[in-house]
């Protein structure tokens, strides 16, 4: 019976008709596949279309000499990017050196001195918290770290370096409790979840063998971490730092809230100033005439210019990291 | 064996390692300090006004009932619109194109738009939708969050799909079935689980971002059900309460600091336990 009904599906199955509307279907599946597929190109290359369209009058305005430029008046109708530009650097500049190291240290505890029962714990909470919203970190900012920083750290500082040489000029002036070094602060915050669940991924993929045999050569647990785990995963830590680096150079809320929005350049951390992601986010709306709008968009065409260098540079590292990691298992 | 060296570098050792504990009390330690203060000034703000009222207009009293409810709406078409695309696209990549350059292409570009900063996707929607519809309108803030949505979708929904062994496909190819028969039935099938998790944290990306509904939904103090107008949302909502000089604003800005924070780890909560039996690495 079995045969029978295998024998009468077959020619139909096969019939010319049948098989060019099962093709048809085929197409078309897979066309609408990658329909879709492309217009995620296409939304990248609408960004980058858009953004140059939008800047274009400040673009032929100021040339060059908007990168150099600190003035930003809207009145006179004069725009330069530097003080955003600086502000943006400095304040990503502040955050890695801060996030960076601790957030190795994370990675080193969690993977090498955690008990086994905590591992995973403290791995997900890490790991929870690299996603809660940059407006949670912002507005902590902006209600009690900033009053702290006010009242506590700042005169401190300003007390302590008092007549040292280059350091009296970085933290001096009135302590305000916003500005740089308070947004630089709850970028270090925020991206810090990031940073550890990051590295302690790549710190994971060193093969154990490589470990023990510098355990078995007599290794310290620093030893065995400074020269052989961090020289395997250099790659690896290094692209996930790039990719801590390109959120906090595009993050917007986190620094509103707490940088001032200056337009100017102070020698002091302490000042107010704002990031090119702060300025767009306070004055868009608010922009009056075509070439102060367009100059925000412009600040955007930059901070999109940057972000995808330093993130194309993550993307390279991570894949060299994962080729290898391929390559021997 | 020269004691003295050895016994350096076990306190080197022991040193750093103590930095290490260190580091981790640290950085666990402010973020456990930002979720208490959260919990702390959030909870006291919460009350049956705050989902029954709209936002208020300067020095009163009022809730967040049209912020939520825009923040719904927003999220909901941004996930109904994305993650069908989102979904194909990532197909696409894991099924069709897999190996080849375009695939490659593809593939770069969507981890640079999956980290793009989202004010630039912003300025984005500005230019393509509110310029020529001459208005903010909940369609744009919800085209931007869609934006956020569909490389979120993409990457989960590749690498579900490249868990599923080969071997699945081969076996429903030699029965038969055609790839999209193979594909629709039984890697689909399979990385169910995976697909859900996809669209869930994206929903958790796009239930906290401000920056690109700035300036395409802007923010509207009044209960709005038309897409087609300004609209409030609970980020932009809190962004402006928590400006302002008003110190029952604040509270509330609080209180919704507290429900979008709750919201987001619920979301990745549920979706790390349905990732769970998938993926053991």
């Amino acid at each position: 019976m079995v045969d029978l009904a295998v024998k009468e599906d077959v020619p139909l199955l096969l019939s010319s008709a049948r098989l060019s509307r099962s093709y048809r279907a085929e197409r078309t599946f897979k066309n609408l596949t990658l329909a879709c597929a492309l217009f995620v190109a296409a939304m990248f290359v609408g960004i980058i279309w858009s953004l140059f369209d939008g800047a274009w009058p400040a673009i032929r305005a100021f040339g060059v000499g908007f990168l150099f430029t600190e003035a930003w008046n809207p009145v006179t109708e004069r725009f330069g990017a530097l003080a955003p530009i600086y502000g943006t650097l400095m304040t990503s500049l502040i955050a890695m050196l801060t996030s960076v190291p601790i957030g190795i240290g994370i990675a080193i505890f969690l993977t090498e001195l955690c008990p086994r029962g905590l591992r995973r714990p403290i791995g997900v909470a890490v790991e929870l918290l690299a996603g809660i919203p940059s407006i949670i970190y912002g507005i902590w900012g902006l209600f009690v770290l900033a009053p702290i920083l006010q009242q506590g750290l700042m005169p401190f500082l300003i007390a302590t370096f008092d007549g040292v040489p280059v350091l009296s000029s970085l933290f001096a002036g009135p302590p305000y409790g916003i500005g740089i070094f308070t947004a630089g602060l709850i970028l270090a915050i925020m991206t810090l979840p990031f940073v550890a669940a990051i590295t302690r991924d790549v710190f994971e993929t060193v093969p154990p063998v490589l470990k023990e045999a510098a355990y078995g050569l007599g290794a310290t647990v620093w030893e065995v971490q400074w020269n052989v785990v961090l020289p395997y995963a250099r790659s690896g830590v290094v692209g996930g730092v790039m990719l801590a680096l390109g959120r906090a150079l595009g993050e917007t809320m986190a620094v509103t809230f707490v940088i001032g929005n200056a337009h100017r350049i102070s020698s002091s951390l302490l000042a107010p100033g704002t990031t090119i992601s702060a300025a767009i986010a306070n004055e868009f709306t608010e922009a009056f005439g075509e070439l102060y709008t367009a100059s925000l968009v412009e600040l955007g065409l930059i901070l999109f210019f940057v972000t995808f260098l330093v993130l194309a540079a993550a993307q390279y590292m991570l894949y060299q990291l994962e080729r290898r990691a391929g390559g021997r298992t | 064996m020269n004691r003295g060296r050895y016994l350096r570098r076990r306190i080197r050792s022991g040193i750093f390692l103590g930095l290490s504990v260190g580091a981790t009390l640290f950085g666990l330690g402010w973020l456990g300090v930002i979720l208490g203060t959260l919990l702390y000034e959030g909870f006291s703000g919460i009350d049956l006004a705050m989902f029954t009222e709209s936002t208020p207009p300067p020095g009163a009293m009022g809730g967040l009932l049209n912020a939520i409810f825009g923040s719904l709406m927003m999220g909901t078409i941004a996930v109904a619109v994305g993650t069908p695309i989102g979904l194909l696209a990532g197909t696409y990549l894991a099924e069709y194109g897999r190996y080849t350059r375009l695939a490659f292409f593809l593939r770069f570009v969507n981890d640079i738009l999956l980290s793009a900063p989202s004010i630039v996707l912003g300025l984005f929607i500005y230019d393509v939708m509110v310029l020529p519809m001459g208005h903010f309108s909940a369609f744009a803030g919800a085209a931007a969050l869609t934006v956020i949505v569909i490389p979120v979708v993409v990457r989960t929904t590749e690498n579900m799909l490249l868990l599923i062994p080969n071997t699945l496909r081969e076996a429903a190819i030699a029965l038969g079935a055609t790839r999209s028969h193979v594909i629709r039935r039984v890697t689909w099938r399979a990385a169910q689980a995976g697909i859900v998790t996809g669209a869930l944290l994206a929903v958790a990306r796009i239930s906290g971002e401000t920056a690109p509904l700035l300036f395409t939904s802007l923010n509207n103090q009044f209960w709005s059900v038309n897409p087609n107008e300004p609209m409030a949302s609970l980020p932009v909502a809190i962004f402006q309460m928590a400006m302002s000089p008003y110190e029952d604003w604040h509270r509330l800005a609080w209180s919704g600091a507290l429900l979008i924070t709750m919201a987001v780890l619920a979301l990745s909560i549920t979706a790390r336990v349905l990732e769970s039996p998938q993926e053991r690495r």
